[in-house]
């Protein structure tokens, strides 16, 4: 017999002989926050910050006094084309170590934890949202939500290859406790919330 | 790799002898509980949260025949190529399997317990192939030739000074620099140049979800991701026990997970692994174990609940003054000593008698595993095989002789009552274990049998007259 179904079998031998029954999930997640304001306490207390924007001349803007553009800026967002790169994401995935800053877009926020939802298709590749120094995303206010399950229930089907939740910049806490922003991934998480 | 094993009680003893570095130790883990406190008590449902977790851990335990048969099906379909390893060295092979495939000689790796528990890394380097830990606290412990000593804070059981010396030593930092900013920033550069230059990344497995076929790995460095994401094959390996049924469980875990470690409302990055890139390849080995035995035991298959992460460790009064290596297994603590007896009760038999038996890791378990029942009736049923530590055989043997008898037991308590009054020396030696960071007590002037056989006749007697 194949390991496969000598585990199998060994499993099903040594299980419970009943199926216990899966809990109701709908008791959880009651939290009344404001959403946009538990958002932005969150967020700052995970070490990332944020930027209140109209439209996208407000992130051009704001890029362009406060970071470097003289260095490498990509993006997947045409209205960015002005201030940062987009023909970038059929390139070998190395050839993005020397991006300062990435900017992209997330389907939306979690309230409880200062986290944004960003698939594959809104990444242009997976490593881009890594390997930056910075990391921008962009996120509509009306795009919050309160917890993880409603988080959950939004996602529902959907269809992606890869998926995360960003929650603030790259961080470590393994040298003695001493939490230290910038550990592997990006130094610092800056979140445009746009009307 | 085969190590003397010493027992947790001795291992301890060394541990403690530096008073001062066990105090700093107590107290650095005790910040992390009380930060999980604080985190815990943000959620004002925290208790119906554990006990859904739970429920949800029950289900998976007691369907989990099917819930591997769809995930892996699922998981399939979407292009991951699913392996399954009966036991370590299975597992082993089979990494070893798809790097020989592909020619690579290197690998960067993310945390993984499970590839702890098989020994994967001195399996590979025997091999000939360079493996890199790119987790900070699991390169710092692997450029020390040592092991992590926590499943969550890898090198915990280390000051910022003993860092900076190894630092000194393999990355060329400042001599005496002991700066936690510099020096995470030195292994940022030394591990960018690893990710940017290996084909093949190893992660672990947070949850793997039936429904759907994908897996989530957590990490708040970026470090599981920056290795995958650059290399060409990514490598996942899993105990089985981490699947779940639904994507919509998701929610309940990560709400758990890093408020019950660290005390984040969230890890940084939560990837779900869903299909692999475009000319790339996703490997997942399913790997049993023993873990299907313990599946079958009744008293303790409830310990495969457990989500790892570590706040039980912390909030041990045992782990905490003792450390992690003196569980010698890749799990410490209280759940390292229920799953340890598992896979090998003759070499882990003194675990489950690390413990005061407080109870507090049940109290703070976020699915809910009744760890310290297990720890007692791992302690039942060790010494009923015959396992029981060494330490404790003789003493046990000795006392079952004296309590069994009356006149043995009688004449044992005059001994000693004699000895603490008249030879105090006797006792209060290093050699009585009692004796150690104690005070013997003032002897009683007689047992309470003498005393009661005394004032039963006295009180008869006052009875009768009424």
């Amino acid at each position: 017999m194949s390991s496969k179904a000598n585990i199998l079998e060994k499993i099903k031998q040594n299980q419970p002989l009943s199926v216990s029954a899966l809990p109701d999930l709908s008791f959880l997640g009651l939290e009344n926050y404001e959403n946009l304001d538990k958002y932005k306490t969150m967020l700052q207390s995970i070490g990332g910050d944020y930027v209140e924007v109209a439209d996208y001349d407000g992130v051009i803007d704001f890029i362009k006094k406060n970071y470097n553009t003289e260095k490498r800026i990509i993006t997947t967002l045409p209205e960015l084309s002005q201030i940062a790169s987009t023909n970038w994401t059929d390139d070998d995935p190395h050839s993005l170590k020397d991006v300062e800053l990435t900017i992209v877009k997330a389907h939306f926020g979690v309230a409880e934890n200062g986290s944004l939802w960003v698939t594959d298709d809104l990444m242009g590749q997976r490593i881009a949202v890594f390997i930056p120094q910075y990391l921008a995303i962009v996120v509509h206010k009306s795009n919050m939500v309160t917890t993880m399950h409603q988080a959950y229930n939004r996602i529902g089907n959907q269809e992606y290859k890869f998926g995360t939740f960003i929650a603030g910049p790259s961080k470590t806490a393994d040298i003695e406790q001493s939490l230290v922003l910038g550990a592997h991934g990006a130094r610092g998480l800056i979140v445009f919330l746009m009307d | 790799m085969e190590t003397k094993i010493i027992e947790h009680s001795k291992a301890a003893e060394l541990f403690i002898k530096d008073e001062k570095r066990t105090d700093w130790h107590n107290e650095t883990l005790w910040f992390v509980r009380e930060k999980r406190d604080k985190a815990a008590f943000q959620i004002p449902d925290w208790e119906l949260l554990r006990e859904t977790a739970s429920q949800i851990k029950n289900n998976v335990l007691s369907n989990m025949n099917q819930y591997l048969i769809d995930f892996e099906a699922n998981a399939k379909n979407n292009g991951i190529i699913v392996h399954w390893a009966a036991d370590a060295d299975e597992h082993n092979k089979i990494v070893h399997s798809i790097m020989e495939k592909h020619g690579v000689s290197q690998m960067v790796k993310s945390k993984s317990m499970l590839t702890e528990e098989c020994h994967l890394n001195e399996y590979l380097t025997e091999k000939g192939i360079d493996v890199i830990d790119s987790d900070l606290g699991e390169r710092i412990v692997q450029l020390r030739k040592e092991a992590p000593s926590h499943i969550v804070l890898p090198a915990i059981h280390l000051k910022k000074a003993d860092v900076s010396e190894t630092f000194h030593k393999f990355l060329g930092t400042e001599k005496g620099n002991n700066d936690p900013k510099y020096l995470t920033e030195a292994a940022r550069h030394h591990l960018r140049d690893t990710f940017l230059t290996r084909k093949i990344a190893l992660t672990g497995v947070n949850f793997a979800i039936a429904e759907t076929g994908e897996f989530v790995v957590c990490t708040n460095e970026g470090n599981a991701d920056m290795g995958v994401h650059l290399a060409d094959v990514h490598i996942a390996c899993m105990g089985f026990e981490k699947i779940i049924p639904q994507r919509k469980h998701l929610a309940v875990f990560l709400r758990l997970l890093a408020r019950s470690a660290t005390g984040q409302p969230i890890t940084t990055y939560s990837s779900h692994f869903k299909k692999p890139g475009e000319g790339k390849e996703i490997h997942l080995v399913i790997v049993d174990n023993g873990r299907s035995t313990q599946l079958g035991r009744e008293d303790f298959r409830s310990s495969l609940k457990c989500i790892r992460c570590g706040a039980c460790m912390n909030t041990c009064p045992v782990y905490r003054r003792s450390g992690g290596h003196s569980y010698h297994n890749a799990v410490a603590g209280p759940i390292g000593s229920i799953l340890a007896p598992n896979l090998d009760m003759s070499k882990n038999a003194d675990l489950p008698f690390a413990s005061t038996l407080c109870g507090s890791c049940t109290n703070v378990c976020p699915v809910k595993i009744d760890i310290h029942v297990q720890l007692y009736k791992w302690r039942q049923k060790l010494v009923k095989e015959g396992y029981s530590p060494k330490s404790k055989t003789l003493m046990m043997k000795g006392m079952s002789a004296v309590l069994s008898n009356p006149v043995f037991f009688n004449l044992a308590g005059k001994m000693g009552r004699f000895v603490l009054e008249k030879m105090p020396g006797l006792v209060s030696n290093g050699l009585n274990p009692w004796y150690k960071q104690r005070e013997m007590p003032a002897p009683p002037e007689e047992s309470f049998r003498e005393w009661y056989q005394k004032n039963s006749t006295a009180s008869k007697d006052k009875n009768n007259e009424q």
